[in-house]
Order: structure tokens, then C-alpha cells, then sequence
């Protein structure tokens, strides 16, 4: 027994280095889409405390209203601009139906909302869409198919094309985001809306423009990871539990870094899959993968309360 | 009019702490008890009983269970369908492994056992606070619901995965399984609620009560005036899980008849939280304002474009029910964050004045 667990899961990996490698590679391609969608959360809850649970339903709508569009005969990138459009469009509304009337109101009550948007636009989506499995438009988007075959140490190593745009996309929208935050007006506004909501609305900071802003950005975050998570697995309303992986990264990361959420996303990507492939088949029956994530963020917050990357809690009476 | 304090005098603290202080409160209630006790099993359809009397009851007990965590000791909590589906199985595993037990004690018992996991998953809360704690709960439904699928000690590792509730006797009567009828599981859930919401009306008037709320206040304050937290969240998780538990037993035991692992799933939480937070959090009586809501309000509306002749699918009205739910909840949110007990509380000042504003 304690064999299986400590010794032969590593024989296993060094055995045979290239599977090991490519277990890796699933492992951190999944952990970016992780990551991309508790970005999303982590933006929405540094700028106005909301916990946003329904970045995940925003991710299979932006997915299925690209696809949707395109099936009306509408050109590939007319549709990722008019999906762009839809997802500003559902910004302003949420901002000006749901969270304007509920502005100062406790986070739980917030938190609530949020949830009831995600019903609501998964009832709209079925409406709209239907609830069938849909192909994802990755030619007509330009993402390339093919796959990339290395031979390390004689062994077989696949990498897709896609993921590695998946990849390198989500790399450039972390830079971009985050040049955006630290570099703009703008991006001032929203750290200073995250720090004190009465001093930055005293200095002329317009609550509801940014709560706009906020919502749209994650829109388009939504967008990507719609995009990419589509390429790999179809769109369907199954996209949605990927929002529950995104919470333990926010555990893991702090619900307030933008750079926790990224390593949170990538660690915990790598180690369920290492975890799932080298103890949860042999040893537990597998599916690990539901609660290894949630486990592994519990004990991390055991020792640190705030996360690896989240603001430091200073407690007054 | 009929809704008058005046006059009601109290001479004593402990008349002043009553469980009833206004006689009229008192007399609500006992109409509404025998409405339930009486008219409404006399009355009742099969239909009535399954989709509307024994749902709402049930409900409105796990609801209690997690307001006792999330309303009066702060400490949100996610995880409820799989301390449920604890309860469930414990209950499964009992009657199974004997059979001579009484039902009745059987799923009372079974709360023991979920609260046991409750403190368990309850002890991170010591160092993890708000929506942190609430993403740790999680751990517990996802790992939760996972066991339930893969230890098959606990379905008697029968070939479907799921667990049959068998024929269960009490007194001569069957209460539970295929056999039972509708009418007599309404009474031992309608009993076992009463039981447990008296217990709790008393739980949370009381010391425990006090050290909780004092917690869900100010944590840090609480500690410095000499509160244990430790045991102060730690009972908070464990009559939680209990309530929830026992809950959970009825749920599989009195109303669906049989249980597979993803019925206790992350929706069921959902919506039990739903209806703690619309009935009003830190309240008895929301609970079943909410139940009521939550669990009618779907039957209203598959019934509907039939009553008025709207020719629409099945389908469609299910996803329309989703959305309508969805906005609906955050109607409530909006109009009353404090939920529908704090709704009736403004009603209740209005007639007390009554005819005049003030």
C-alpha cells in the first residue's frame, strides 16, 4: 500500500518521461482556461467585491452566441465582433438591472444575484441555442489543427496546435490586461474603485462606467476561453462546471491577484492531472478530478487564509 | 384592526420573553398548524402531497438547517446537499443493516452522522473566513458526492449505483418505501419539521443562540467579550448538519423514494440556499416563506400556459421556468435583501398602527 502511493507513482513518471511530459502538457493547457476564467473573477471582485458567479455561464454564452451567429451564414470574424457587441450589451444591462438597485448591499446578497443571472441566461441560452453539443468555429477563425509531434528521449510527445494558440493567446491577453491595469487611466480607476469605493466616487470616478467596463472585459475573457475551450470539447451548457475549477484557483491564488489567479490556474491544472494519472486511477477508482482541486486549495488556505497572492487580512475591532 | 398590541401588558421578564409575546402571533399560528395538521391532509390530492406539501416541508427544514450556519452564526456554507446526502445514506445503511430499527429513529439518528462530517468539514472555518470558507465548503459537496459514487459499501454495492428505499413498517403502517402512502409520510415529516423547528425557534433564542449571532456580528469582538469561538462555530456546524442531515433522510426517505450520487449535486445546494436568502437569513419563519416560493412557484408555471391554453413544449416551459426563477430571485433581492420573514415584519409594524402612517 504505501508503495503504491509513494514509491511507484514516481517510478512510473521517470519510466517514462515523455508520457510524464505530455500529462503536463493537458494538465497546463487546462490550467490556462482555469486560470483565464478566475481572471475574470478576480477583475470583477478587485473592482466592486462581487463575487461573480456567473463567469461561467458567461463563457457558454459568449461561446454559443459566436456559434449561433455563424450558423446564420454570418462571416467568422463579423461574428466575433458582433458577439463582442452582445456581450457589451449584456455588461450594460446586468450593471443597470441587477447590480445599480443593489449597490452597498452585503456581499452574500451580491453573491446571490449573480447566481440568479446565471439561471436566468442558462434558461435564455436553451431558449436561444438549444442544449445540444455544438462544434466550435475553429478553421473558419484561422486557429490552426494540425499537431506538433516531439520525440524526447525516444518517446511521443503531442502537442496540438490549438492548445498552443490557446496558449500563447491567453499569454498575451495576461500582458495586455495587465498593462491595462497598471498602465492606463483607466486601469488606475478600477484599482482605485477595488481600494475604497467612496474615495474614488469623491475624486470623480463614475461607479457605473466602470462596473460597465469591468463586466465587459470579463465578457471578453469570456470570449477567449469560450473560444478555447470550444475548440477542445464543443460548446454545450456542460462548459459551465469549469466555472466551479475556477473557484479552488481562486482560493489558491487570493480572490484579489491577478497573478495568483494565473499560477493558482496553472498549478492546479498540472496537479489534478499528475494527481488523477498517477494516485486517483490506480489507487481510488478515478474522477479525482472533481475534488482534488478543492482539497488541495483547503489545505493551502489551512496555512495561508488569504491565499498564495491575496491581500493580506488585518483584522480591527 | 385585528392586529393589536395595545393593551397586551407583560409584568414579567419572562412574559416579555414568551415564545409568543402577542396573542395574535399565537393565534396565526395555531390556525396555520391545524390547516396543516388537519385541513390541508383532508383536502390534499396525491398530487398536492408529492409536488407541494411534503416537498415544502422538507425543504424548508434543509433550509432552516443552513440558516442556522449561514443566518445566525455567519458562516456561508455551500456544501448543504452533500451533508444531505450524508444523512440520506446513513439512513440507507441503517435500515439496511437493521432492519428491526424503527424508521422514525433511524432518520433522526441520522443526523448524528452528518453532523459528525459537518464539524469535520466545519474546522477549516476556524482560520478561513467569508467567501474563502464558502469556496472550502465546496470541498466537501464535490469530495462528498464523489464518495457516494465510488464506496460501494454504502449503496450495498448494488449494480445501479443508487440507493432503493425498501419497504419500511412502523406500527403496523408502512411510512416508507413503495408501499407507503402519501398521506402517512406527510405526518411523520410534518411531525419530525415540527419537532426540529420548535427546537431551533429555542436553539437560536437562547445561550447558543446569542454566542452565535454574536459571531455572525463581529467575530473578533465576540472573541474579546469571551466567546469561544472554536465552540461557537463548531456547535453552529454541527446542528447545522444535523438539521440538514435529518433533512436530507426525508428528502430520500419520504419523498423521492430513491437517491443516486449527483441528486445531492452543487444545484440542490443552490437552491436551498436560494430559499434561506429569499425567506431571509437569520430567520425561522423565512424558511418556509421561502420553500413555499421556491418549490410552488415551479409547479405554478408548468401548470399555467395549460390552464390558459398556450400551446407550448414541455421544454421550453422548463427552460423558461430556469429563467423566470433566475430573474425572479433577483426581483426579491432587489425589492427585500432581507427576504420575505423581513417583509412580513414590515407588514406586521403597518397593521399594528393601523389606520394611521405612524
Amino acid at each position: 500500500m504505501l508503495n503504491d502511493i509513494f514509491i511507484k507513482p514516481f517510478v512510473d513518471m521517470f519510466s517514462a518521461p515523455d508520457f510524464l511530459l505530455q500529462v503536463l502538457w493537458e494538465g497546463l493547457v487546462s490550467g490556462i482556461l482555469y486560470a483565464l476564467i478566475a481572471l475574470g473573477f478576480v477583475l470583477i471582485f478587485r473592482s466592486s467585491r462581487i463575487f461573480n458567479f456567473a463567469q461561467g455561464i458567461m463563457v457558454v454564452f459568449a461561446a454559443l452566441t459566436l456559434v449561433g451567429l455563424h450558423a446564420m451564414g454570418v462571416p467568422a470574424w463579423i461574428c466575433v465582433l458582433l458577439t463582442l457587441a452582445v456581450m457589451f450589451g449584456l455588461a450594460v444591462t446586468i450593471e443597470r438591472v441587477v447590480l445599480r438597485p443593489l449597490v452597498g448591499q452585503p456581499d452574500i446578497i451580491l453573491f446571490m444575484a449573480t447566481i440568479g443571472i446565471t439561471l436566468f441566461l442558462i434558461g435564455l441560452g436553451e431558449i436561444i441555442f438549444g442544449g445540444e453539443n455544438k462544434v466550435m468555429i475553429t478553421e473558419e477563425l484561422g486557429i490552426p489543427t494540425d499537431s506538433v509531434v516531439f520525440e524526447p528521449w525516444g518517446g511521443l510527445l503531442i502537442l496540438e496546435q490549438k492548445d498552443i494558440t490557446a496558449v500563447v493567446v491567453a499569454a498575451l491577453l495576461v500582458v495586455a490586461l495587465l498593462a491595462f491595469l497598471n498602465k492606463t487611466r483607466m486601469g488606475r480607476a478600477i484599482r482605485a474603485l477595488g481600494d475604497d469605493h467612496q474615495a474614488a466616487l469623491s475624486v470623480g470616478i463614475s461607479l457605473q462606467q466602470i462596473w460597465v467596463l469591468v463586466w465587459f472585459i470579463a465578457g471578453i475573457i469570456a470570449l477567449v476561453t469560450g473560444i478555447a475551450w470550444g475548440a477542445r470539447a464543443g460548446v454545450s451548457f456542460a462548459l459551465e462546471v469549469i466555472a466551479y475549477k475556477a473557484l479552488p484557483v481562486l482560493m489558491l491564488g487570493g480572490l484579489e491577484s491577478i497573478t495568483g489567479a494565473i499560477v493558482g490556474g496553472l498549478m492546479i491544472g498540472m496537479l489534478e492531472k499528475l494527481f488523477e494519472i498517477y494516485w486517483g486511477q490506480p489507487l481510488l477508482g478515478g474522477n479525482t478530478e472533481t475534488w482534488f482541486a478543492f482539497v488541495l486549495a483547503l489545505i493551502v488556505l489551512l496555512f495561508r487564509p488569504q491565499g498564495l497572492f491575496g491581500e493580506r487580512i488585518i483584522e480591527r475591532v | 384592526m385585528l392586529y393589536r398590541t395595545a393593551g397586551q401588558f407583560k409584568t414579567s421578564y419572562k412574559a416579555d420573553q414568551a415564545l409568543f409575546p402577542v396573542r395574535q402571533d399565537a393565534f396565526l399560528l395555531a390556525v396555520i398548524l391545524a390547516f396543516a395538521w388537519v385541513i390541508f391532509p383532508l383536502m390534499a390530492s396525491e398530487f398536492a402531497f408529492q409536488t407541494l406539501l411534503i416537498p415544502i416541508l422538507i425543504y424548508a427544514l434543509a433550509a432552516l438547517g443552513l440558516n442556522i450556519l449561514t443566518g445566525y452564526a455567519g458562516q456561508l456554507s455551500l456544501g448543504t446537499a452533500a451533508f444531505m446526502g450524508v444523512g440520506a445514506y446513513a439512513c440507507y445503511k441503517m435500515v439496511t443493516l437493521m432492519p428491526w430499527l424503527n424508521p422514525v429513529v433511524a432518520i433522526l439518528f441520522s443526523g448524528v452522522f452528518s453532523a459528525g462530517v459537518g464539524v469535520a468539514f466545519g474546522i477549516p472555518s476556524l482560520r478561513i473566513k467569508g467567501f474563502y470558507l464558502a469556496i472550502a465548503t465546496l470541498a466537501a459537496q464535490f469530495f462528498l458526492v464523489w464518495l457516494f459514487e465510488k464506496w460501494g459499501w454504502l449503496y450495498n454495492y448494488n449494480a445501479s449505483g443508487a440507493i432503493q428505499v425498501p419497504n419500511l413498517e412502523m406500527f403496523g403502517v408502512y411510512v416508507a418505501g413503495p408501499q407507503a402512502s402519501s398521506t402517512v409520510q406527510y405526518y411523520v415529516v410534518l411531525v419530525i419539521v415540527t419537532l426540529l423547528t420548535l427546537l431551533c425557534i429555542n436553539l437560536t433564542r437562547g445561550n447558543l443562540g446569542r454566542t452565535w449571532k454574536a459571531t455572525r456580528d463581529m467575530d473578533i469582538a465576540a472573541e474579546l467579550i469571551g466567546i469561544n469561538l472554536m465552540r461557537s462555530k463548531l456547535t453552529a456546524f454541527a446542528v447545522s448538519s444535523y438539521v440538514v442531515g435529518v433533512a436530507g433522510a426525508l428528502f430520500v426517505f419520504m419523498w423521492r423514494g430513491a437517491a443516486e450520487p449527483n441528486l445531492f449535486d452543487i444545484p440542490l445546494s443552490f437552491r436551498i440556499l436560494f430559499i434561506a436568502i429569499i425567506g431571509g437569513l437569520g430567520s425561522i419563519l423565512g424558511n418556509y416563506l421561502g420553500a413555499i416560493l421556491i418549490v410552488g412557484l415551479p409547479v405554478v408555471l408548468n401548470t399555467l400556459p395549460e390552464a390558459l391554453g398556450i400551446p407550448i413544449s414541455s421544454a421550453t416551459v422548463e427552460h423558461l421556468n430556469i429563467m423566470i426563477v433566475g430573474s425572479l430571485i433577483i426581483f426579491f433581492l432587489i425589492i427585500e435583501p432581507h427576504g420575505l420573514a423581513r417583509l412580513w415584519a414590515l407588514i406586521r409594524e403597518k397593521l399594528i398602527i393601523w389606520p394611521f402612517p405612524h
